[in-house]
């Protein structure tokens, strides 16, 4: 198999100590950026309304008590010049932590975002890299209309040089994010707005979760289905309506699409030998067509049938809630895909 | 300044023998503001620049040799032929790109800058007080990342000089027609607070000195300004450009003009140097440039290996499984998804 399935070495688990608390997905965030800036003077936090305001989402709330305005720092609507400046900075060897309130405004700092940062180590043969961490909220929000509900990833992930990230709950949302920090390369963090007040069990004491590395959320030998980000909750949900009718899916939950562990989702389909693929962007040309086409390259002989996906439906994102919830991918369509997909429709 | 004009005068013979590809944009008749601005500042300040950049890579201290076997795309070049003509860098020297898009140079430039500060009231308490010098075109001033940039640094008290090399024209549009204004330019700069000044950039003793002062109020101070420095283009925007928008008489008219004669003439006058060493000057401007042509030629193309290589620092990060925990996956990945929202028994 190709260097593209290599397994990434793993080293003995280590001991997590302490407590495992209940906590929400935003504190994850926030206790993971004030850990890496107590740690690393390099590291600060940029973005609209991030500290007198407290966040707009709340993620950075106290930060500024804790490290001053030299290192939280509030910034005008300005995306495409204080990204531009975050990169700039980057390329000196700061850390730079960007927060996009949303991602979808992250389109008018595309030239930033998607010229510089990820170019800058190339360009150069090698002599200015960019360790930058770019976050913020990914996808429909609650009927924010249709420029405010952009799954960025569908754009981002056809650009070679970038690592996004799009953790699905709190846990991830920490070890993920720590590692992002102390990345040397420029990373994608995606979050989401429906995912922030979601608790979930988080241990105390340090921890970091490597990049490639999917998550087996569930077990199963019946169909394996591909999620990243908030649609996984839905895939759990999904497997255990279907294990009530006897289908027994096993769900993995990617973490990073870039890099994109390859090697857990082509043995899980070599067990099970059938894939549905979950994934919030639109269908033409996204990171789930590309995970489909890869699972169809490695998985060729092993498929009972071809892989069935569940996406937004290919329209502008609309403001009732009907019909959003209907444009997403949604519980009720991935049932549906992996019926079909199991030839139990 | 003569071993830029030469170097250009080369390069657009090398442009034309095809051993120069995709844009090439020379520097000739700006040559007083590299110089210039350069001379006035200290080597560790940063610069950036945009696409006419090696009239400033060769200012800032990088090889005639680097510059020339980068366009022609070998491994000698300083960024072993993966920029280009438009995108030189060289970190040793300081100077963080050559920019191919119009104006995206200026928020990194504000980004360098602001980098210097941080580390001065963050990290060391230094106080190096660096001041970064940030080139751009006339035609990159109605960019809005530039007017954004511009905000930010007026609003963050960010020691970086804007500094528009104003040689009227952006591509084939006369400034005239394309930015309000014109006649008053350095106005775009005091709304947002910058210190202004207007230099004239055919004039090297001038560039020097109104830099080298504007640079050490900058630094003092913390602040930014916007320079408008007026100059001329004597060749068109890139190779491929017949001039057709301006006329002849207008280029001759600059051509007289030119800031390297005016620079000789003053320096005889003043019997700083006599003309020998003028001419002694040029012969080792023309030497240096034909060793990097020569130097260009023989370099080795870069591997095909080199493809694949800086495209990230790592790949799959810097750690890859050495820190997941059980918790997380351990080294058998399967996980159980905890997110609660309070119910129990959800996972």
């Amino acid at each position: 198999m190709t260097a593209v399935l290599s397994n990434p070495v793993f080293r003995e688990p280590e001991s997590m100590g302490g407590a495992i608390r209940e906590i929400e997905f935003r504190d994850a965030l926030r206790e993971a950026m004030s850990e890496e800036m107590r740690r690393d003077k390099r590291v600060f936090l940029l973005g609209e309304e991030v500290a007198q305001y407290d966040g707009a989402y709340k993620v950075s709330k106290g930060m500024l008590a804790e490290f001053g305005e030299r290192r939280i720092i509030d910034t005008p609507i300005s995306e495409s010049g204080f990204a531009g400046m975050a990169i700039g900075a980057a390329s000196m060897g700061l850390r730079p932590i960007v927060e996009f309130m949303s991602w979808s405004f992250s389109l008018v700092a595309a030239d930033p975002i998607l010229n510089n940062a990820p170019k800058m180590l190339y360009m150069s043969g090698g002599q200015l890299g960019c360790p930058i961490v770019f976050r913020g909220n990914d996808g429909a929000g609650g009927q924010l209309g249709s420029t405010h509900s952009w799954a960025v990833e569908g754009l981002f992930s056809n650009v070679p040089g970038v690592k996004i990230v799009i953790p699905s709950c709190a846990a991830d949302a920490k070890g993920l994010m720590k590692t992002a920090i102390r990345d040397d390369d420029p990373v994608f963090f995606l979050e989401s707005e429906r995912l922030l007040s979601i608790k979930g069990h988080v241990p105390e004491g340090e921890y970091l979760i490597p990049f490639g590395h999917a998550a087996i959320r569930r077990t199963g030998t019946h169909c394996t289905i591909c999620a990243w980000g908030r649609p996984v909750s839905f895939c759990m949900e999904a497997a255990e309506i279907l294990a009530k009718e006897g289908i027994d899916c096993e769900v993995v939950d990617l973490r990073t699409i870039r890099p994109l562990d390859l090697p857990t989702v082509v043995a899980s389909v070599r067990k099970t030998s059938c894939a549905v693929v979950v994934d919030q962007s639109w269908s033409f040309a996204s990171p789930g067509g590309e995970l489909a086409a890869q699972i169809h390259r490695h998985c060729f002989d092993d498929l009972d049938n071809f892989v069935h996906r569940v996406h937004a439906d290919d329209v502008p994102t609309p403001y009732s809630t009907k019909l959003e919830q209907e444009y997403l991918p949604n519980v009720r369509k991935i049932c549906e895909a992996v019926r079909a997909a199991t030839y139990r429709a | 300044m003569h071993l830029i004009r030469e170097f250009e005068v080369r390069c657009m013979q090398s442009y034309q023998e095809k051993k120069i590809g995709g844009f090439c944009h020379v520097y000739i008749g700006q040559e007083a503001i590299a110089v210039g601005c350069t001379q006035a500042v200290r080597h560790e300040d940063p610069i950036v620049t945009a696409y006419r950049d090696h009239g400033h890579a060769l200012a800032r201290g990088m090889t005639a040799r680097a510059c020339m076997a980068e366009m022609f795309g070998k491994i000698g070049g300083c960024a072993k032929a993966k920029g280009g003509s438009m995108h030189m860098f060289d970190k040793p020297n300081n100077l963080y790109g050559g920019h191919g898009i119009v104006g995206a140079q200026t928020p990194l430039g504000t980004g360098l800058a602001f980098a210097t500060k941080y580390e001065d009231e963050v990290i060391n308490g230094a106080k190096n007080k660096r001041v970064t010098l940030c080139f751009l075109g006339d035609g990159a001033v109605n960019q809005g990342a530039f007017y954004e940039t511009m905000n930010l640094a007026g609003l963050f008290d960010i020691p970086v000089i804007f500094i528009v090399e104003n040689n009227g024209y952006s591509m084939g549009t006369a400034i005239h027609r394309g930015t309000t204004m014109s006649h008053e330019l350095t106005i775009k700069g005091r709304a947002h607070g910058l210190k202004e000044a207007t230099i004239d950039g055919m004039d090297v003793v001038a560039v020097q000195q109104d830099m080298h002062e504007l640079a050490e109020w900058c630094r003092e101070n913390s602040r930014p300004a916007f320079v408008d420095m007026k100059c001329y283009r004597y060749k068109g925007h890139s190779m491929s450009d017949p001039r057709k928008y301006r006329t002849r008489e207008e280029e001759e008219r600059h051509e007289s003009n030119d800031p390297i004669g005016k620079f000789e003439r003053t320096l005889l006058d003043n019997g700083v140097v006599t003309d020998a060493v003028i001419k002694e000057i040029m012969a080792s401007c023309r030497e240096e440039v034909r060793d990097s042509i020569q130097f260009a030629n023989e370099s080795p193309e870069p591997p095909m290996s080199d493809l694949y290589t800086d495209v990230f620092v790592e790949p799959w990060g810097r750690y890859p499984g050495s820190s997941q925990p059980e918790f997380t996956g351990g080294a058998t990945n399967v996980c159980a998804f905890r997110a609660t929202n309070g119910k129990e028994g959800l996972v």
